[in-house]
């Protein structure tokens, strides 16, 4: 783990890094200068504190001799401390990076890594000598939809972001060109750096020469003016009534533009207000949790059969003499269609260059909701 | 020694996360010992041959390092072994030795000859480690042999080993500064290098060691410029941070043409891409703002900098991405500057760090640069998922954004937020409506309304912000306002919250002449509860009584002796204070007179209302991105952002032998061994043998070399990018132009309309280039030969930069006022086809009126009947210009609103659009292209024109969904050979039509439409405008409204619902024989109702 910091250069404006848990333990440190001692955390505690959520700490903080710079990744704090002016963009996105290689390192196996080869190889993020007797490449063709839905059902807000994840598995030094039926769809795409820019402006084409394993190849944005087609629609009625303890809860689910595909794994997500003690409602299909102390309300879907809409209904039981809420919560939807880009986005081909063997290639479309949000 | 795992383990929660001060406690003694005897085991392990067992100790130790814990009592044992073969070990080592060499210095140096042995080893791989751990060790009497490994490595043939030797540098600095000279030796060899690896490198240690001597950077400027997009992520960043410097020391600012139009930003940067679609008129009135100034001519070098990181907007990096753009921001032509708004966008996705340092920079650009991120406004809406520093952030970028546009989209959002359970949220959004309401004019009253009914909000917390900005509000115009003050009066009773029951006391003695009954009765009440009242209050209630003493002393002179009495015993010394000040000042007493004779100035005095503005003003004087800029304060070691010199110092300076060039290293370099060189290394092969290409400049003229103009430049560079932007809002900025110059317009216009009266089927479309021609107005060259002035124009145009002209000899074009936002052009000289000028929507002249619908009707391709009590006359507004002729070489459009309903879609508006071909060879395949427009919008074009003869005509009909908005809808007409970017924005009052209702069915929607949704307007009707016909006619003008019949003479309704939404628009008009009136608007689109309103007075009372 210690050598793949290595080939970073930021730990050069960073002093020192901190790993804090959510219960405040500070389990984990690195000093690249001179050692910088925990009670720096304080200040970062106390912010902590103040934030009264996990959310809503500072990224950056000011101390008198420091600044700090933290970010949240999987209930831990990754808190940097800086002692001379540096983006802070560029601190948030090294511990970022840390964090990902973290996520990479505890998920697989292969500690006692031998020191690194890929700052040797002509191309970095590639090293060399790839050998593989099943020689595949797979693209994932990933799209979200981010929506605002408003009370009446109309759009508020609506785009489709992107993105294509790649795992490479060929020998060697394949070259690959990938290239789309429809280019033109893609509107902001940013890159991994393997992908040649000018080879992209001029034919609209990916030319690459692919890291080995896993990757994201790129990330896009589809052009606003295409309308966005919106897979799911809810009705709702979500009322509490005014001097009594309780309310009613009402939602449906139902299908719109799913371009004739099914749509699975249907998670609906209600913060509801403080008042809401605790709810009594019957789904007509999946299972629904209520978290009394956190007031969310989750009902794990499953997938809609356009026969039988998928409802939840009941009653909503309301702390008394407390004033009814002013708005009703929002609803969250996560929502997935297999084998389908809603963008309409199609890959052509893809080609591979400088190797000889033949390699096996597949294309995998899917669509989920972003942050996929309905007004009530 | 430390007893960590147990501290965590007893720990509930996030209990005291403020006391880590753990490990000395006595009371964790057990644990102490326990690992004492570990780490006896692990000694017996490291002395051990076995490898496997010392890796497991190194293994062990250095998790506990990792863990904050002290190891530095196994020194000895771990020091041995920094000679062992076993490679994994050895790693280990380095990482225990780094850590504690500093504390351990003596025996740190056993190690030091094992290092140097390292600097010489074969493998650059351990050449590179030695010199890495070595330079970790902090130990000062190492400083000779650091300094010479340094040296050494930074002449390895390994550029692995040379990127570690720049590393290396900062390290050395910070332990000993003396060695700065040498250091900076080492680094200007190393700026030399031509490896992708070192360049990163070497800057970040540039950086730190000598960011003044910016004069070693002019030699490898332009390989920095030409490496940067193959150099890694984290290099990139800080290369472009120090260009950005350096470009601001070496180039002239490319902004210093449009530095007279700073005031009004958004126009400076609509300025070029207007250009393109209005032809050769508002490019001049760009330019000849500074007739006397040489023309801007970049620099090609600093060119070469905007185009190489251009492409890095693309990289998946935040950091990089957020470079580039105040790169561009700092460096960049404002036309150019739009690019990087749909690259920040892309950010606001990532991790909520990202967002919030991203929205930062976004909130301090948005400031100078609204337009530019106009477009994307939606992408800064507000879920309730958000965090609440990004909600707050966000909220700040869109009142940025606000304007008269989108200024009603913009207040539905935050209708929505005011309803949220976040209240930290909700006071801000309150607060942001404040500022939108000092900003736009035309919504202030609306915004006043909506936030005197949140008081009545069962949040008190709500309530009291309200009532904080309420009071703002009112400042700025407190004479029309005695009701709400009135209705705060009557709050004290129930408001609880400190500052708003403050406010609201201020506002009252502010103004008590306007409530000269309510405030004794406000005073009395809170003498009452004085002593039960916060200090801030108390303070208030003082100040209260004083005021009203001043100017109502019958009634309230006892009251204010009994309060200034209560204060006098007040438990807080200010109180006691200021009630003893007061009253020294208000009540004259025998021996000093002096000042209580001044006392009504000193209380009375007329305050200025306060400013409301963003907390991001001003921010841009820190670098953007940079960790000063987040923090609003100069961060340790921050380098401050040059100003732009007033001369350029000598471009020559960069200049270097050819060779130098060639000898780049590139990609081509890596991929050497492939038989078949990508596409991409060609291109990049090419272009730099096209900058070698080039003549570097003959040294002393800037302008003779390959150059290229800011003015000019958007077009070709980044005109596809910024289209979008530039678009939308350019329909607007036109609105905005100079309206002396509009003056002037309109009394020539008359002139000459008098002595024609035939309203031309053809409108013309040379007026831009006639008043251009003919600036002093006289409108005596009918004759004047079109088409070859008209290829004059074309040419000032294309030669623009060039020629320096006399301003006067350029007119602006001639742009229309804001309250007729549909801009039209006359002919002044052409009058053998020229219009009657149905300019504003607002009054026509009758007469014009009805010829115009005829003349319509005439044109109408549909044969849907009229319904006459329907429809007004004809459109609103007649022609509009869509196209000029001379923009459109030969091609002229016009469209007008047909008020019909457009067949394909409901939710459209119906526009015909006229062509006209006055050029000599037919136009052939006229259509819509792309059109880019703002989410919402949609357009259904209209069937492509396939031949257009010379001098024949044709209309098409087209429908625009505007989406209830006055946003305009931009679009490229496309011919066979060209594209314009034209652009159609609706005057409110097209975006409706007209519902049947009874006089019931009116009253009983009107009923349901009340509150926020109601507008209204007092006006006096002008003799002109007293009769049935002329009202009925004037409103049906403005606004695609259908009468309801009324049972009393006075009263005038009309009604209908908004295309988009089928929103009701009911309108009331209450005109009192004596010209008296009142006009009432209801509608849920309250911004609608709002300029709507605004649009119907200014035509009945014109």
């Amino acid at each position: 783990m210690y050598t793949k910091f290595k080939l970073f250069s930021p730990q050069k404006m960073i002093h020192s890094l901190f790993l804090i848990n959510c219960s405040g333990d500070i389990f984990l440190e690195k000093h690249w200068k001179s050692v910088v001692s925990q009670s720096v955390c304080d200040y970062f505690f106390e912010a902590q504190e103040k934030a009264a959520d996990v959310e809503n700490v500072p990224p950056v903080i000011s101390t008198p001799h420091h600044y700090l710079i933290s970010i949240y990744r999987d209930k831990l704090f990754f808190v940097s401390v800086i002692q001379t002016e540096v983006p802070p963009l560029f601190v948030i996105e090294f511990l970022h990076r840390v964090a990902d290689t973290f996520q990479d390192y505890f998920g697989s196996s292969n500690v006692g890594d031998t020191l690194p080869t890929g700052q040797l190889s002509n191309i970095p993020w590639r090293r060399a000598g790839v050998k593989y007797t099943n020689n595949e490449a797979y693209f994932d063709v990933v799209e979200e939809i981010d929506a605002i839905i408003d009370k009446s059902g109309s759009t508020v807000f609506a785009e489709i972001q992107g993105v294509i994840d790649a795992c490479i598995k060929l020998s060697g030094m394949p070259d690959l060109s990938l290239s789309f039926m429809n280019p033109r769809l893609l509107d902001d795409v940013s890159f991994h750096p393997c992908i040649r820019f000018k080879r992209w402006e001029s034919e609209r084409v990916l030319s690459f020469i692919p890291p080995d394993g896993n990757f994201r190849l790129i990330s896009y944005r589809v052009s606003s003016q295409n309308l966005v087609a919106i897979p799911v629609y809810v009705k709702h009625s979500i009322s509490f009534k005014e001097n009594s303890s309780c309310g009613r809860f009402d939602i449906t689910i139902g299908p719109k533009q799913n371009m004739g595909k099914t749509i699975e794994g249907i998670t609906v997500t209600v913060h509801m207000p403080k008042v809401v003690l605790n709810m009594n409602l019957t789904p007509t299909q999946g299972s629904y949790t209520f978290d009394p102390v956190t007031k969310v309300l989750t009902w794990d879907v499953g997938k809609i059969t356009p026969q039988k809409l998928p409802s939840l209904k009941g009653l909503v039981n309301l702390q008394s003499g407390a004033p009814k809420p002013e708005e009703n919560p929002s609803l969250n939807i996560q929502f997935k269609i297999q084998q389908l880009a809603i963008s309409g986005l199609k890959v052509n081909r893809l080609d591979m260059y400088g190797e000889k063997y033949k390699p096996f290639k597949g294309v995998k479309y899917v669509t989920k909701a972003g942050k996929f949000q309905v007004r009530t | 020694m430390s007893a960590a795992p147990a501290y965590g383990e007893d720990k509930g929660g996030s209990a005291g996360p403020g006391e880590p001060e753990y490990g000395h406690d006595p009371a964790s003694g057990g644990i102490f010992s326990s690992d004492y005897k570990r780490h006896d085991d692990l000694k017996e392990m490291l002395d051990t041959n076995k490898d496997s067992l010392k890796l497991e100790a190194m293994k062990r130790i250095v998790a506990m390092i990792a863990r904050g814990k002290n190891a530095s009592d196994l020194f000895p044992a771990v020091v041995k072994n920094v000679a062992c073969k076993n490679i994994e070990v050895k790693k280990l080592v380095y990482v225990y030795l780094v850590r504690y060499a500093e504390e351990q210095q003596d025996l740190a140096l056993l190690s030091i000859s094992t290092f140097q042995r390292g600097l010489k080893d074969p493998n650059q791989l351990i050449r590179a480690s030695a010199l890495r751990v070595l330079s970790s060790i902090r130990v000062p009497i190492i400083v000779p042999i650091m300094m010479l490994a340094i040296k050494e490595a930074a002449s390895d043939m390994s550029p692995y080993v040379r990127k570690t030797a720049a590393h290396a540098i900062p390290k050395l600095y910070s332990l000993d500064s003396d060695q700065k000279d040498q250091l900076i030796e080492v680094i200007e060899k190393l700026l030399a290098d031509k490896t992708t690896l070192v360049a990163g490198s070497v800057v970040m240690a540039f950086e730190e060691v000598c960011p003044e001597r910016i004069d070693l950077i002019h030699k490898n400027y332009r390989k920095l410029c030409n490496l940067l997009i193959d150099v890694e992520e984290w290099g990139q960043v800080v290369i472009i941070s120090m260009l950005t410097r350096y470009a601001r020391t070496q180039f002239l600012s490319p902004t210093q043409n449009e530095s007279l139009l700073e005031e009004n930003p958004e126009k400076a940067f609509y300025g070029s891409e207007e250009d393109e679609a209005k032809g050769p008129g508002s490019e001049e009135a760009a330019t000849s703002t500074v007739p006397t100034r040489k023309p801007y001519v970049m620099d090609p070098d600093h060119r070469l900098l905007l185009r190489n990181t251009k492409p890095l907007l693309q990289s998946r990096s935040a950091a990089v991405v957020m470079a580039v753009a105040q790169l561009y921001f700092h460096l960049a032509p404002k036309a150019e500057v739009g690019v990087i708004a749909k690259a920040l966008v892309r950010l606001l996705r990532s991790h909520s760090e990202v967002q919030y340092v991203v929205l930062q920079n976004v909130a301090t650009m948005s400031i100078k640069r609204r337009g530019m991120f106009e477009p994307y406004l939606k992408s800064f809406y507000i879920r309730s998922t958000d965090p609440t520093q990004i909600k707050i952030l966000k909220l700040e970028v869109l009142t940025n954004l606000a304007n008269e546009t989108n200024i009603p989209t913009v207040l539905r959002e935050f209708q929505t937020y005011i309803r949220s359970m976040d209240k930290d949220f909700v006071a801000a959004t309150i607060q942001a409506i404040g500022r939108c309401a000092t900003n736009i004019g035309r919504v202030r009253d609306t915004c006043l309304n909506g936030l005197v009914q949140l008081l009545s909000n069962r949040d008190e917390l709500v309530v009291a912000e309200s009532v904080v900005v309420i009071k703002k509000l009112l400042q700025m115009q407190p004479a029309q306002h005695g009701e709400i003050i009135k209705h705060l009066a009557k709050l004290t009773d129930n408001i609880q919250v400190p500052m708003a029951r403050a406010s609201i006391l201020w506002l009252i003695g502010e103004y008590c002449e306007h409530i000269p009954k309510i405030a004794p009765d406000v005073l009395r009440k809170m003498a009452k509860s004085f002593t039960a009242e916060e200090d801030i209050v108390k303070l208030q209630v003082i100040n209260l009584a004083a005021k009203l003493y001043l100017t109502n002393s019958k009634q309230t002179k006892l009251l204010t002796q009994y309060v200034l009495s209560l204060a006098k015993y007040d438990q807080n010394y200010d109180i006691r204070d200021r009630a003893r000040f007061t009253r020294q000042l208000i009540v004259p007493s025998e021996q000093g007179g002096a000042l209580s004779r001044h006392a009504k100035k000193l209380f009375l005095a007329p305050k200025p209302a306060p400013v409301l503005e963003s907390s991001f003003k001003d921010r841009d004087h820190f670098q953007l991105g940079s960790l000063s800029h987040l923090l609003n304060a100069k961060a340790t070691g921050y380098q401050e952002l040059p100003d732009w010199p007033e001369e350029a110092p000598d471009p020559s300076v960069r200049n270097v032998e050819e060779e130098d060039l060639s000898l780049i290293e590139t990609h081509v370099g890596l991929l050497g061994e492939y038989t078949e060189v990508p596409e991409w290394t060609k291109c990049s092969n090419r272009e730099k043998r096209k900058e070698k290409e080039k003549p570097f400049y003959s040294d002393s003229e800037g302008e003779s070399g390959p150059t290229e103009s800011a003015d000019s430049d958007p077009e070709s560079e980044s005109a596809s990018d910024s289209k979008s932007s530039g678009e939308s809002g350019s329909g607007e900025s036109s609105s905005e132009s100079d309206s002396e110059d509009q003056e002037e317009e309109k009394g020539r216009s008359s002139e000459s309309e008098q002595s024609e009266e035939e309203g031309g089927k053809r409108k013309t479309k040379n007026r831009k280039k006639v008043a251009e021609g003919q600036g002093d107005g006289s409108s005596s060259d009918e004759g004047s030969d079109s088409s070859s002035s008209s290829s004059e124009s074309e040419r000032t145009s294309e030669t623009e930069e060039e020629q320096v002209e006399p301003a006067s000899w350029r007119k602006k074009t001639p742009p229309s006022g804001k309250s007729a936002p549909v801009a039209k052009e006359i002919s002044l000289l052409d009058l053998e086809d020229f219009t009657p000028p149905s300019v504003q929507p607002v009054s026509p002249p009758t007469i014009v009126s009805t010829s115009l619908a005829t003349d319509l009707e005439g044109l109408t391709l549909t044969n849907s009947p009229l319904v006459p009590s329907l429809l007004s006359p004809a459109s609103g507004a007649g022609r509009q210009e869509l196209l000029h002729r001379v923009a459109g070489e030969g091609l002229a459009v016009d469209y007008t609103f047909s008020r019909q309903p457009f067949s394909g879609d409901p939710h459209m508006v119906s526009v015909h659009i006229h062509f006209s071909n006055s050029s000599e060879t037919p136009i052939k395949g006229l259509h819509v292209g792309t059109p880019k427009l703002p989410a919402g919008l949609s357009i259904q074009e209209f069937p492509e024109i396939e031949s257009l003869a010379p001098g024949e005509s044709a209309t098409a009909v087209m429908g625009i969904n505007f989406c209830d908005s006055t946003q305009a809808a931009n679009f490229q007409l496309c011919t066979q050979t060209r594209q314009f970017y034209v652009s159609i924005q609706p005057p409110v009052g097209e975006l409706m039509a007209p519902v049947f209702m009874s006089e019931n069915e009116f009253k009983k929607e009107q009923g349901k439409l009340t509150g926020m949704s109601e507008i209204t307007e007092k006006l006096t009707l002008p003799d002109s405008c007293r009769s049935d016909h002329v009202v009925v006619q004037k409103v049906t003008t403005v606004a695609n409204l259908g009468r309801v019949p009324c049972g009393t003479s006075d009263e005038y309704r009309f009604a209908g619902r908004t295309l988009t939404s089928g929103s009701l628009v009911l309108l009331t008009l209450d005109a009192r024989p004596s010209g008296a009136a009142q006009l009432t608007v209801n509608s849920e689109k309250m911004v609608i109702g709002t300029m709507l309103v605004k649009d119907v007075v200014q035509a009945l009372t014109q």
